[in-house]
């Protein structure tokens, strides 16, 4: 199609059919790249309201802690500046992550910065069922010293359950705060298999970190190492500098 | 564009099911457009889902009078060229720092424009030549031949009158023929 038919050229133009053959069309990714799509799924807390992109999980947050559906998506267009409509079906993975029988499903954290996404990445690596402090993951995430801007990072994990920011707790052993409250902190923790009286009874007695005084290895009380100490065998330390004090050294698998 | 109407009715009535709407219709032109004006082809999706989320962005601050008056498929692909001018100021203004290798320079091992144009077929000859045009009449022929836009309409995205848009449409046609016939007679020469 010309603009204008200058000259008397009955055959097809290759050149202007070879332009046109260059219009290929998009990938069918591209819809899915633009809209994002939300579902509601069950989870420990309750049902969850979930955002996912083409990358992946970009945002989760309780029922209860979100309110109106209506409120939390439309909060979600402000704040990224990204559409999104219902998903046809959940992201993959994400409903076995939430029962606790799988790992996260991919997450698409492309909106936060490289400091919250460093202590993120620190975070997701905390075995179920075990707690580690503000400051190991500071120490984790590359910033020892940023320990404070580490519990602001978490306060606002854009996907709390699917990255644990419940199992980091205070330096002094209490459980501290959460997205949703510290009573759904407390109820995780529980549902995972911590036990919450010995955690505070440790607390109280101030007591950081368990030894055995077999092997000489000092752990975070809730590392699976150190719950297998015998109560014979069993040596509790108020610092790593007092454990390394009397002989030990920290454990491998949670590095107190 | 027949549908546009429908579209827009959309957009009013729901933004957000209307911009998917408006993505199924019109992503392929704005894609096509991408990958046929910006030099980094492996990035056209990435510029085409950029853009439209631009173009999203403005249209949740646009009343419904405004969307009302929107011309969809040259108002999308303003916002894209756009874009892609913009990535390309700040590419050249900061090197990256996220890991993706930067543009390559002309002097690198891989096959350039030049070289492809020479090689391959009569579609990837014509890509490579369409990268070598000025960027005017490079992207008034992708407007114009590629994506068969009426001229009004390339007028419009070029911000230019029909005439301007016209003449570098054409001379950037001719560009083409002159290098097209000019590689063929040197092979069979």
């Amino acid at each position: 199609m010309t603009d204008t038919p200058t000259a008397d050229r009955p055959a097809p133009d290759p050149l202007l059919a070879g332009l046109r053959d260059l219009a290929e069309p998009a990938p069918t990714t591209l819809t899915d790249r633009v809209v994002d799509g939300w579902v509601r799924a069950p989870s420990p807390l309750g049902e969850v309201y979930a955002v996912a992109g083409a990358g992946g999980v970009r945002l989760l947050r309780t029922a209860a802690h979100a309110g109106d559906l209506e409120v939390f998506l439309e909060e979600y267009r402000t704040r990224h500046g990204r559409p999104v409509r219902p998903a046809t079906r959940p992201p993959r993975g994400l409903l076995p992550a939430l029962r606790g029988t799988g790992g996260p499903p991919e997450l698409d954290l492309t909106d936060v910065g490289d400091f919250a996404r460093q202590v993120l990445a620190a975070t997701a690596r905390i075995p179920a069922g075990q707690v580690r402090p503000y400051g190991w993951v500071a120490r984790e995430a590359g910033h020892p010293k940023a320990v404070r801007a580490v519990g602001t990072a978490l306060a606002r994990n854009p996907v709390p359950l699917l990255i644990p920011c419940h199992r980091v707790v205070r330096g002094d052993g209490g459980l501290g705060q959460y997205l949703s409250g510290a009573g759904d902190k407390a109820t995780l923790l529980a549902g995972e298999g911590l036990d919450l009286d010995r955690v505070a009874d440790l607390a109280a007695a101030g007591t950081r970190l368990i030894g055995s005084d077999t092997t000489g290895v000092v752990c975070f009380p809730s590392c699976h190492h150190a719950r297998r100490i015998t109560d014979a065998h069993r040596r509790g330390f108020a610092s790593l500098d007092r454990a390394r004090a009397a002989g030990y050294r920290p454990c491998r698998d949670c590095r107190p | 564009m027949a549908d546009d109407e429908q579209l827009r009715a959309a957009l009013i009535e729901d933004l957000d099911a209307g911009f998917e709407a408006v993505v199924r219709a019109h992503g392929d032109v704005v894609h096509a457009v991408a990958r046929r004006t910006s030099d980094r082809t492996a990035d056209a999706e990435d510029l085409a889902a950029e853009a439209l989320l631009r173009a999203y962005r403005a249209l949740r601050g646009y009343t419904p009078e405004r969307i009302e008056g929107l011309i969809l498929r040259p108002w999308l692909l303003t916002i894209l060229l756009n874009t892609a001018r913009n990535d390309r100021r700040d590419a050249a203004r900061r090197p990256r720092t996220d890991g993706v290798a930067p543009v390559p320079d002309r002097a690198s091992a891989a096959p350039g424009p030049a070289e492809r144009a020479e090689t391959g077929d009569l579609g990837d000859r014509l890509a490579g030549l369409l990268a070598e045009l000025p960027v005017a009449q490079r992207t008034a022929v992708v407007l114009r031949h590629v994506v068969d836009l009426p001229v009004a309409e390339v007028a419009t995205v070029l911000a230019c009158s029909e005439g301007t848009a016209r003449s570098h449409a054409a001379r950037g046609l001719a560009a083409l023929r002159a290098r097209l016939t000019a590689d063929t007679t040197e092979e069979t020469a």
